[in-house]
Order: structure tokens, then C-alpha cells, then sequence
């Protein structure tokens, strides 16, 4: 048995497909995006070395709009942090509490996060629409014509993107959440309440510090997918108009296929994952010196 | 904290919640919270209400008569237009491709690799496991230029290799992750009663693991399903023609070409839409369960 276990041609022939494609597709193309970001390059021509240019370029040119971009994600980001993860923490706890029809709501409330993006997007490029978008219609059926608007226009249309993007997610922590609550012991929260503690006590002294790790999760996922955001706004506005809803993933997808700029895509390609990297260790070691 | 399995264990060890001391609300405080959970219920639904009704009417109910009311003249023409002049059907085909050799793959690839992890002594196992587990963390967006220019070299773009590869390279993390969860709990006995009468490695593997291993398959097949059925960046840049267009992308190409007639568009994303929300109607549990297990790590 041991021998048929520490077989090393074994070994080697198991982990084989699954190391090459990993090595491919997600490891090599980290570092050759490392490399094109040295280079001014078409795709096809010849590539010329210019070092840190993309870069210089890319922190400083204002035509280009990276910070701007790089601005309206971390706001993002920000939002999923302060409104959504609460949003998603209030009904997990809510929800967590055994009431009746918790696992109906549970899944509808889950449901979003199951439909592609190219339909919300689409479904809310309707809702938003100027003449016929049931957002305009409902304001004008209450008597708020003021209100009614373009809602994609330069002035609000960074915010009509982040409502669904935000939207979406609501349910995916509150999953998570709401696992992580059910996961604590009856017996904690009885030992709790016997002791005298009210519901706000149970949640804050009880629940919260045993689903930390989960927080902890979602905190990451809501900042990095916030910086990675692409689908939702790509669908909605493709970063316009006049780059009021840019994102650094549809501008990285503009310089690649608009403009032909494979070293400057590369580059925000590069950066873009070095932020999600440096975030998510960020956010963990927050997470870490509340432990202690 | 082992989350993935939670609703099966919730009342295993403990009194059921209902019955607990925690029950003790008060009427009125009930009444809200109920409140709340109805409001964001319909915050939820409706939109894939309106949808669903849109997508069965006429401009003229839309725009005007009768916005958000179920149809008045249930127009089933729409679909018979997004299927043929829209091609959705073509690209509903190409995404249930896609989806289904991307999930075989992912499944063969980490069931393997997970046996070599789990049930093999090496030297450097653990280690590996960790650079598999980074693939749960990388955006996919390095990829885009290095796999971009290399397809368009082997003029594979427009194929569906094209995207079947990068996505089953991107959920073989996830499908390590949670074949590893599965495969530890297998108990060694097993592999050494086969080993004793007669079985290889290979057939260890084939035999005995592999069917043990269904509940880890649903979990890894369902994730992996749904993320090639709803992606957009890679289906959109490396496939352009309309043969091997996934729905993501045959959506977002109708709705360009529909500006002004809603109802076909409306039924396409209800096309790209229901066959999932009736799944997830079955089988809700297994559903979460699967995002649980990939997002937190056992």
C-alpha cells in the first residue's frame, strides 16, 4: 500500500494536467502581462522597450483617466464596505434567528446573485430608460416629474451603475452570513440570553466575533471585486459618459481593443492585481490585530 | 469551522431553533421584521417580474397601456423572434457546450490532482496545495492579453476551446478546493481493502474514489456551470462570431440590435435566465451550499 502510494511516476501523472493547465493559463500569463507593461506594442508589430513609460503615463497623463477610474472603484469599494456588507449582515441576522419562512426568504434574496450580468444590466438599462424605464414612470405616476431624469447622464450615472452592482451582491454575503451565524452553538446564545443579555447583546458580544473569519471574507471579496468590477458597468455605460463611470477593467479593455495598446492594457492588468493582492492581505491583517 | 454542510447539521446536535428560549419575541417587533423581509423580497422580484411580463407584450403595453401589470395579450411571438431572428437558440446551445465539457474537464482534472494531494506520501504536497488554492484569488484579468495573443497566434480564437480552457483552468482551484474537503473523509481502509484484492492506483482511483465522490461533483459541477453560463469578459473578447457566441454575449449582441422593440429582448433575457432560476427552484440548498464551499475554505 505505502509503495503503491509514494509512486513517483504516480504522483507525477495525477498532478500533471492539473499543474499545466494552472501554469498556462493563470501563472505564465501574470508574468508575460509583467513583461508587455515594458513595452509599447499593437499585438502584432514589433514590440519597442520603453520601461517604466506605461506606467509614468498611466499615474500621470489625465487624458488617459486611470486615477479617475481607479477613484470610482475604490468608491465602490467603499460602498460595498459600508452599505451593502451591513445591508447583508442585518437581514443574515435577521434571517438567522429561526423564524418562519427564513429559508424561503434566505433563497429569494439569493437569487440575483445567479443571473448573469448581462441580463441585470440589460433589465436596468430598461428600468433606467429616459421615456419608457418603469423607474421614470412610477416617479411621473407620483406626481414627481422634477425627479424623473437621464439617469444615465453624466451627472448621476456613476450612481444608477453602482445601485445594481451593489444590488446583486446583497445576497451573496448574506449567504455566507447567514451560514456563519447558523454555524454558532444554540448552547452559546441560551447561555447568553440566560445571563440576561438582549438580542443586540447576543448579536454583538456572541455572533459577531464567532463569524469574524466570514466578515472577514466578505470584506475581501466586496473590495476586490469592487476594484476587478467590469460586466455591470461595461453593460450599462462602457465607462462613459465622457469617462464619468470608468472603471480601471473597462478602460483596460478599451486600451486593449479600442486602441490597439497591448503594453498600456498590460499595465493596468498588472497594477489592477497587485491592488486585489495587497487589499485582501490588508484587509486580513485588519482583521487579525482585532483579534488579539 | 466547517460551513459548507450547514444546513444539513444545524439541528443535529442541537435542540431545533424554534423551540429554543431565543423564541421569546415580541408581537409587534415580529410584525416589522417581517415587514422588512417583505419589502427586500420585492426589491428582488421585481425586477425579473417586469422581465418576465416585458418580454410577453407589445411596445404599445409597455411604453404606455399597461407597464407593469401582466400582459393583457400574452404575445409568445416575442420568444419565436429572439430564438430565430435573435439566434438566441445557437447561443443557448454554444453556452450548454461550453458549460458541459468546461464542468468534465474541471471534474477529471481536479479529482486527479486531489488524489495525488490526499492519498499520496510526497514531499512538497502541502506546498502545492497552497499554489493550487492562490488560483481562488486571481483575477482573471492578467490573462486577457497573454491568452488573447496566443489563441489569435494558433488561430484558435472563435473556437470553443478558446473559452473552455481558460474557464476550466480558472474553476480548478475551486473544484481542488472541495474534492480535497470530500476525499480527506474517505477512510484509507478502503484504498487498502482494494489494494489487497488486486486493485492498481488507477483502479483505486476509478473504482472506489471516484464514485464516492458524487456530493463533491455536485458541488464543483453546479459552481463551475454557472460561472461559464454567466461570463462576459473572456466570451466576449475571444469569441466574435456568431457561431460560437455564448448567451452572455448573444444577449448584450440582440438587445444592440432590438434598441426600439422590447419585447424580443425581454424574452431573451428570459431565455438566458429561467432555465436557472427553475433549477435553483429545485434545488436551492445544493445551490448555496456550492457558493458556500467556494468561498470559505473548510
Amino acid at each position: 500500500m505505502r509503495k503503491l502510494y509514494s509512486n513517483k511516476l504516480t504522483i507525477i501523472l495525477f498532478i500533471l494536467p492539473a499543474l499545466i493547465l494552472f501554469l498556462v493559463i493563470l501563472v505564465a500569463p501574470i508574468f508575460l502581462s509583467g513583461y508587455y507593461s515594458f513595452f509599447d506594442w499593437n499585438g502584432f508589430g514589433k514590440k519597442i522597450f520603453i520601461g517604466l513609460e506605461n506606467y509614468k503615463e498611466l499615474l500621470t497623463s489625465n487624458s488617459i483617466g486611470f486615477i479617475k477610474a481607479l477613484g470610482n472603484s475604490l468608491l465602490l469599494a467603499l460602498l460595498s464596505v459600508v452599505v451593502q456588507l451591513p445591508l447583508a449582515l442585518g437581514l443574515a441576522l435577521l434571517l438567522g434567528k429561526g423564524r418562519k419562512g427564513e429559508r424561503g426568504f434566505l433563497s429569494i434574496y439569493f437569487m440575483p446573485v445567479l443571473i448573469s450580468t448581462v441580463v441585470i444590466g440589460q433589465l436596468w438599462l430598461k428600468i433606467y430608460n429616459p421615456s419608457y424605464g418603469i423607474l421614470n414612470v412610477v416617479l411621473r405616476s407620483l406626481g414627481l416629474d422634477s425627479l424623473a431624469r437621464i439617469w444615465l447622464d453624466r451627472k448621476t450615472a456613476l450612481g444608477a451603475t453602482f445601485v445594481p452592482i451593489l444590488w446583486q451582491y446583497v445576497g451573496y454575503h448574506m449567504l455566507l452570513m447567514y451560514a456563519g451565524i447558523k454555524s454558532v452553538p444554540i448552547e452559546y446564545r441560551e447561555a447568553a440570553m440566560i445571563d440576561g443579555a438582549r438580542e443586540g447583546q447576543v448579536n454583538r458580544y456572541i455572533i459577531l466575533p464567532y463569524i469574524k473569519p466570514i466578515l472577514k471574507i466578505s470584506t475581501i471579496f466586496a473590495v476586490t471585486g469592487s476594484l476587478k468590477s467590469f460586466d455591470l458597468i461595461y453593460v450599462l455605460t462602457n465607462g462613459g459618459p465622457l469617462h464619468a463611470t470608468e472603471v480601471p477593467s473597462t478602460l483596460m479593455i478599451n486600451m486593449l481593443f479600442l486602441r490597439n495598446r497591448y503594453g498600456m492594457g498590460s499595465t493596468i492588468a498588472l497594477l489592477l492585481i497587485i491592488m486585489c493582492f495587497a487589499f485582501a492581505l490588508i484587509i486580513g491583517r485588519i482583521f487579525k490585530d482585532k483579534e488579539d | 469551522m466547517k460551513l459548507s454542510d450547514i444546513f444539513q447539521n444545524r439541528n443535529k446536535k442541537s435542540r431545533p431553533q424554534g423551540e429554543s428560549s431565543l423564541k421569546i419575541g415580541i408581537k409587534g417587533k415580529e410584525v416589522w421584521v417581517y415587514i422588512i423581509f417583505g419589502i427586500w423580497a420585492l426589491i428582488n422580484l421585481f425586477p425579473v417580474y417586469w422581465m418576465f411580463t416585458f418580454s410577453l407584450k407589445s411596445n404599445k403595453e409597455i411604453f404606455g397601456e399597461n407597464v407593469a401589470g401582466l400582459p393583457k395579450e400574452w404575445l409568445w411571438s416575442n420568444y419565436v423572434k429572439a430564438m430565430n431572428v435573435g439566434n438566441i437558440e445557437k447561443y443557448f446551445v454554444n453556452s450548454v457546450i461550453v458549460a458541459i465539457v468546461t464542468i468534465v474537464i474541471v471534474m477529471l482534472i481536479s479529482l486527479m490532482a486531489t488524489f495525488a494531494l490526499t492519498r499520496f506520501i510526497w514531499k512538497g504536497r502541502k506546498q502545492m496545495n497552497k499554489f493550487f488554492m492562490l488560483g481562488l484569488t486571481i483575477p482573471i484579468h492578467a490573462s486577457i492579453v497573454p491568452i488573447y495573443v496566443t489563441l489569435s497566434k494558433l488561430h484558435l480564437l472563435n473556437t470553443y476551446f478558446a473559452l473552455i480552457i481558460p474557464y476550466a483552468a480558472f474553476s480548478l482551484a475551486m473544484g481542488i478546493l472541495v474534492c480535497t474537503g470530500f476525499m480527506q473523509e474517505l477512510p484509507m481502509d478502503l484504498d487498502e481493502a482494494a489494494c489487497i484484492d488486486g486493485c492498481g492506483t488507477w483502479g483505486i482511483f476509478f473504482r472506489i474514489i471516484v464514485p464516492l465522490m458524487k456530493p463533491a461533483v455536485a458541488t464543483v459541477s453546479i459552481y463551475t456551470f454557472l460561472q461559464c453560463w454567466n461570463e462576459l469578459m473572456f466570451a466576449n473578447i475571444f469569441v466574435s462570431d456568431s457561431a460560437h457566441k455564448t448567451l452572455p454575449v448573444g444577449v448584450q449582441a440582440l438587445s444592440g440590435q432590438y434598441m426600439t422593440d422590447w419585447g424580443p429582448v425581454g424574452a431573451a433575457l428570459v431565455l438566458a435566465t429561467f432555465p436557472t432560476l427553475i433549477f435553483y427552484a429545485f434545488f436551492s440548498k445544493k445551490i448555496q451550499e456550492s457558493f458556500i464551499s467556494g468561498a470559505i475554505k473548510g
